[in-house]
């Protein structure tokens, strides 16, 4: 006797609306078992993790501000994942289109530049983030050299490269040969939409690209062809549609989304440009693309939902003393129960008493 | 030439850790599975390995508890990904945010102490022979065990059975089962196979390398491990010439530095990266119908029944 | 076990909830940003042993609370703020790339007290303080002068700034009253932690002919490394002898309990106000640790040496210093180099043979 996994016949819509809430669940319980383990009140922690920081203005335009790039970014990878290419480099292209889009911030540092700077930014964050990821795509296209690892070698190129811009050619001359550039002008800065909040323009453009990611997907032909080829490859091919293209699409579009990111977070957020302005985004929307089942609404949800884990576990650490180590554990583990409840969609279980009787070989 | 012998000391520690995870990755990787979370279960095996080395006093308990805490971290990917058929991409990132938080909390307790390194091998005679005594006879128990490791790895890919099928399931799944090969258990292995390297490469920091635990100290190496594959097309031949590769390019890149020519860092620091992409376009344009990569790498794969 | 496993998560969820909160209100809350995990035995260690010594010297008048592993990027504002929305009054940033986070934060809350560690921009509530750590470099160099034989020292350098750079520079100044011909190669492992590495390149600079080691980086790795080869080498940050018995002379140890045992008793008197510390060895904010594994005319030589910088007898950029190019830099200071000047080092002295990278 033993259990098996078996593909359903069609997705099961029941498990696709409480397989959120089994998963959390689980991670509850786990993690009330860890509290107590670490001699912490479990419901004053689960509070203080999902409760409080939903209570009060501030906490939800950090929760906003943090989510931001990871629903950017994700809304890119999964028209990747969707059309199975397999964009894992989200990180280097992030970095590369801040770069770029910080390229023109300092050089026009100091002159009567006018309102066109940042818009200008932007549009070399997105068109460089592409290009960088083009470079994997056409690798794969072009040779067939697997693109989950290209594009994640070159996103510790663009990282070195960052790094060596503002150690050198672009430090702050005034900066105490500090590795940054000087601090933007305020045309190259994000506009804030609320006075004295951290919430800015880039939370309004990334609820535009979720919609407009909605709308290509369920509503246009590219979209479809996007769903086909990375359903069915045999039926696209039938279907006249082209794969490789398709690969070449969806990359420069992720590629241009982690690039935007970039830019408006180093023009928002930090203001200037130095080494680690990412705290590992283009990795974390990965997840963030998955939690979300690669759908943009869902992962609206789910960069929000994580977003929520980061500013509790800070406030945690604040006011319970609960190291950062278990925030960690914590954000691991209910990864893991999310995805495994959402497997529970396509698939099930079933007991099987008479396991095949095929020898395995001899070997 | 003293210094000769000093860099190559140098390269082969610094390589080792890199060898000996990537070992097991691409024993992964040859059944077809891609486990993206090498980094944090380096770091666990780290931690483990240091805890278990400083409660016992031994290197060698040391070094199974980094073991068996890599293997058990890869237990949980594979039940993921093997039994419950998750994205394979999404949860190796998951096992990584997992290991690293996991490792905080089991060293936390372990942070400041020290223990003695693992030994030297010490033949009198060979050992002092000039140049190359130290080299061949002199090294830590690791570096042997890293070179046996990957040519054991080589002889049971290419020369037994067992080999045989387990490429077989990472090139294609569907005939491998068609073929009555239990598919998901033989990847289990494999996984845990990959798990368990991971686990005592991270050991190896703190038993060998640096001897005390600090936490993050693994400080990017599984991702190079990974790497490090590719650039080795996934033959056992190729990796060790590519771990010493990169490690010869992060020991050299130090000493330019010391003897004063002045490249800046980074472009030293980003070649081995670049390579690794050139390479992989290169051997995947050689061969006409795809690269040598595993064809089912990455896959989701459930059996019909 | 089960039993004692439900008491104490009955006792838990009974008693715990509402401990908090209660008493709280008229204790003074400080808090404090570190960038490494508490346990990095470096940098950020050190820290974290002053606040346990505010802890033990204020007892239950304070409340102290902290963030670990804040990454310098666009983090830092928000865990910045978080402490302030906590109520706490009095904010040690313990990084230099949280000095404009924390300036914007500072901004706006201006009742709210601020403390950057190692920066230059601040305001009216926001101190900067720092070590002059240069002082125990000068004491290192000295040392290192009398104690190596090849006449080559080995300096393990994380990025150039002028933080690192006026420690070479010192370190040589020192070691050039003993020695004149005393030699220093430099390798920049480009990061502040990585124990891996800094053993790769501790063993690089014994390689190639160095016989001491100092190094600006945070791990006891290269400290290791040189008592392994039987090699003398010094610690940093923090007292490392534990990790080379044999090898280390003394080690330059970040002592921020004075320091910030006086800002929380000022903030607790209400006397709190902005101020910019740069506190050495006179302030005891910078240590040196016992002088061990030298011979004794070296030891009293060293403690010379301290007790002059100590007097302001003696002042390791005293004028006059002469350059790389052997040109004379200006003197700002009539009979020494100004602050300004050595906080925003970017040149080093005669006798360092290399060049600053990205310069």
């Amino acid at each position: 006797m033993q259990l098996v996994l078996e593909k359903r016949a069609e997705r099961s819509n029941t498990i696709a609306l409480v397989s959120p809430l089994i998963a959390i669940g689980l991670t509850i319980v786990t993690m009330s078992i860890l509290f107590v383990i670490l001699g912490k009140n479990p419901i004053s922690a689960l509070i203080v993790y999902f409760i409080d920081p939903l209570t009060d203005a501030y906490s939800l335009q950090e929760i906003a501000v943090k989510a931001s790039p990871l629903v950017m970014i994700a809304i890119g990878l999964s028209l990747c994942y969707l059309a199975n290419a397999w964009n894992i480099g989200a990180e280097g292209q992030f970095l590369i289109g801040a770069v770029a889009g910080s390229w023109l911030a300092v050089k026009t540092q100091g002159t009567d530049a006018g309102f066109w700077v940042l818009p200008a930014m932007l549009l070399l964050g997105a068109v460089a983030g592409a290009l960088y990821a083009l470079i994997p795509a056409i690798c794969k296209v072009r040779f067939g050299a697997s693109e989950i690892l290209t594009s994640l070698m070159l996103v510790y190129v663009a990282d070195l490269l960052l790094d060596y811009l503002v150690r050198g050619p672009w430090r702050d001359p005034a900066g105490f040969n500090f590795p940054t550039t000087a601090e933007f002008d305020p045309v190259a800065t994000v506009p804030i939409l609320v006075e004295g909040g951290r919430l800015h323009l880039g939370a309004i453009i990334t609820l535009l690209i979720v919609a407009a990611a909605a709308v290509l997907l369920g509503r246009t032909i590219k979209g479809f062809e996007i769903r086909v080829v990375g359903a069915a490859p045999r039926a696209a091919r039938f279907g006249g549609f082209n794969a490789n293209q398709l690969i070449l699409l969806t990359f420069a579009v992720s590629g241009a989304l982690a690039g935007l990111a970039g830019i408006i977070e180093v023009a928002g957020p930090v203001g200037h440009l130095q080494p680690g302005i990412s705290p590992g985004y283009g990795f974390t929307a990965i997840i963030v693309a998955f939690l979300g089942r690669l759908n943009p609404i869902g992962i609206l949800i789910a960069g929000l939902f994580l977003a929520l884990t980061f500013i509790g576990g800070e406030q945690a650490q604040i006011a319970m003393k609960i190291p950062l180590d278990v925030t960690k554990v914590f954000q691991g583990i209910l990864l893991f129960y999310v995805l495994a409840c959402d497997s529970l969609i396509l698939y099930r279980f079933r007991l099987v008493f008479a396991s095949r009787q095929v020898s395995s070989g001899t070997g | 030439m003293e210094l000769v012998e000093a860099i190559i000391l140098s390269v082969l520690a610094a390589s080792t850790p890199l060898l000996i995870a990537a070992t097991g990755e691409l024993v992964t990787e040859r059944a077809g599975v891609l486990n993206l979370g090498v980094e944090g279960m380096m770091i666990v095996g780290a931690a483990c390995g240091f805890g278990g080395a400083w409660l016992s006093g031994s290197t060698i308990i040391g070094a199974l508890c980094g073991i068996i805490a890599g293997a058990l971290l890869s237990l949980i990917f594979a039940m993921m990904t093997l039994g419950l058929a998750v994205n394979q991409v999404a949860s190796g990132l998951a096992l990584t945010i997992l290991g690293i938080g996991l490792s905080g909390l089991i060293g936390a307790g372990f942070v400041g102490e020290r223990i003695t390194p693992a030994p030297h091998l010490h033949i009198p005679g060979l050992t002092d022979i000039p140049l190359i005594g130290r080299i061949l006879f002199g090294e830590d128990p690791f570096i042997y065990l890293s070179l046996a490791l990957i040519v054991a790895v080589w002889w049971f890919l290419y020369r037994t059975r067992p080999g045989l099928v387990l490429r077989a399931c990472g090139d294609n799944h569907v005939s491998a089962h068609a073929l009555g090969y239990p598919v998901l258990r033989i990847r289990t292995f494999a996984v845990m196979f990959g798990g368990a390297c991971a686990g005592l490469a991270g050991a190896y920091l703190p038993l060998a390398y640096t001897p005390f635990f600090i936490p993050g100290m693994t400080a990017g190496r599984g991702w190079i491990a990974l790497a490090l594959v590719v650039f080795a097309s996934w033959l056992p031949g190729r990796l060790v010439i590519g771990a010493y590769l990169f490690g010869a390019v992060t020991i050299l890149q130090l000493h330019a530095q010391g003897a004063g020519v002045g490249i800046p860092s980074q472009f030293m620091s980003a070649l081995p990266y670049l390579a690794t992409v050139i390479v992989l376009v290169l051997i995947s344009r050689a061969r006409t119908g795809g690269s040598t990569a595993p064809a089912a790498l990455g896959t989701v794969f459930v059996p019909d029944r | 076990m089960r039993k004692r496993f439900l008491a104490a998560v009955a006792a838990l969820l009974l008693g715990g909830s509402f401990a908090s909160g209660a008493s709280a209100a008229d204790k003074l809350k400080v808090g404090f940003i570190y960038l490494g995990p508490v346990g990095d035995l470096g940098w950020t260690y050190q820290h974290e042993l002053a606040r346990q010594a505010l802890v033990k010297e204020f007892g239950d008048k304070i409340e102290t609370t902290y963030l670990e592993n804040v990454s310098e990027g666009p983090d830092a504002e928000r865990s910045i703020e978080q402490l302030v929305r906590a109520g706490n009054k009095l904010i040690f940033t313990t990084s230099f790339g949280y000095m404009d986070p924390t300036l914007k934060v500072a901004k706006k809350y201006p009742n709210v007290h601020f403390e950057h560690a190692t920066g230059f921009k601040h305001d009216k509530n926001m101190s900067i303080y720092n070590g002059r750590f240069y002082e125990g470099r000068y004491i290192q160099g000295v040392i290192a002068g009398k104690m190596s034989k090849a006449g080559v020292l080995g300096y393990i350098g994380s990025f150039p700034i002028p933080e690192v750079i006026m420690g070479i520079n010192a370190t040589m100044l020192g070691a050039q009253t003993v020695n004149p011909n005393i030699k220093v190669k430099i390798i920049w492992v480009n990061t502040w932690f990585d124990p891996g590495k800094e053993a790769d390149a501790a063993k690089a600079l014994l390689d190639q002919g160095a016989d001491i080691i100092m190094q600006h980086t945070d791990s006891p790795a290269a400290m290791q490394v040189a008592s392994e080869r039987g090699k003398l080498a010094f610690g940093q940050d923090s007292e490392m002898i534990k990790f080379g018995p044999k090898t280390q002379l003394t080690s330059i140890m970040d002592n921020w309990a004075p320091y910030y045992i006086a800002r929380v008793k000022a903030e607790l008197d209400g006397k709190w106000k902005e101020e910019d510390t740069w506190g050495g060895l006179k302030s005891k904010m910078v240590v040196m640790a016992p002088y061990t594994n030298m011979p004794d005319d070296v030891k009293k030589l060293a403690m010379d040496t301290e007790g002059a910088i100590i007097d302001g007898k003696l002042f390791p950029f005293k004028c006059p210093v002469i350059g790389q190019d052997g040109k004379e830099v200006e003197c700002k200071g009539g009979t020494r180099l100004d602050d300004g000047q050595v906080l925003g080092m970017n040149f080093y002295v005669k006798g360092v043979d290399d060049k600053i990278p990205g310069k």
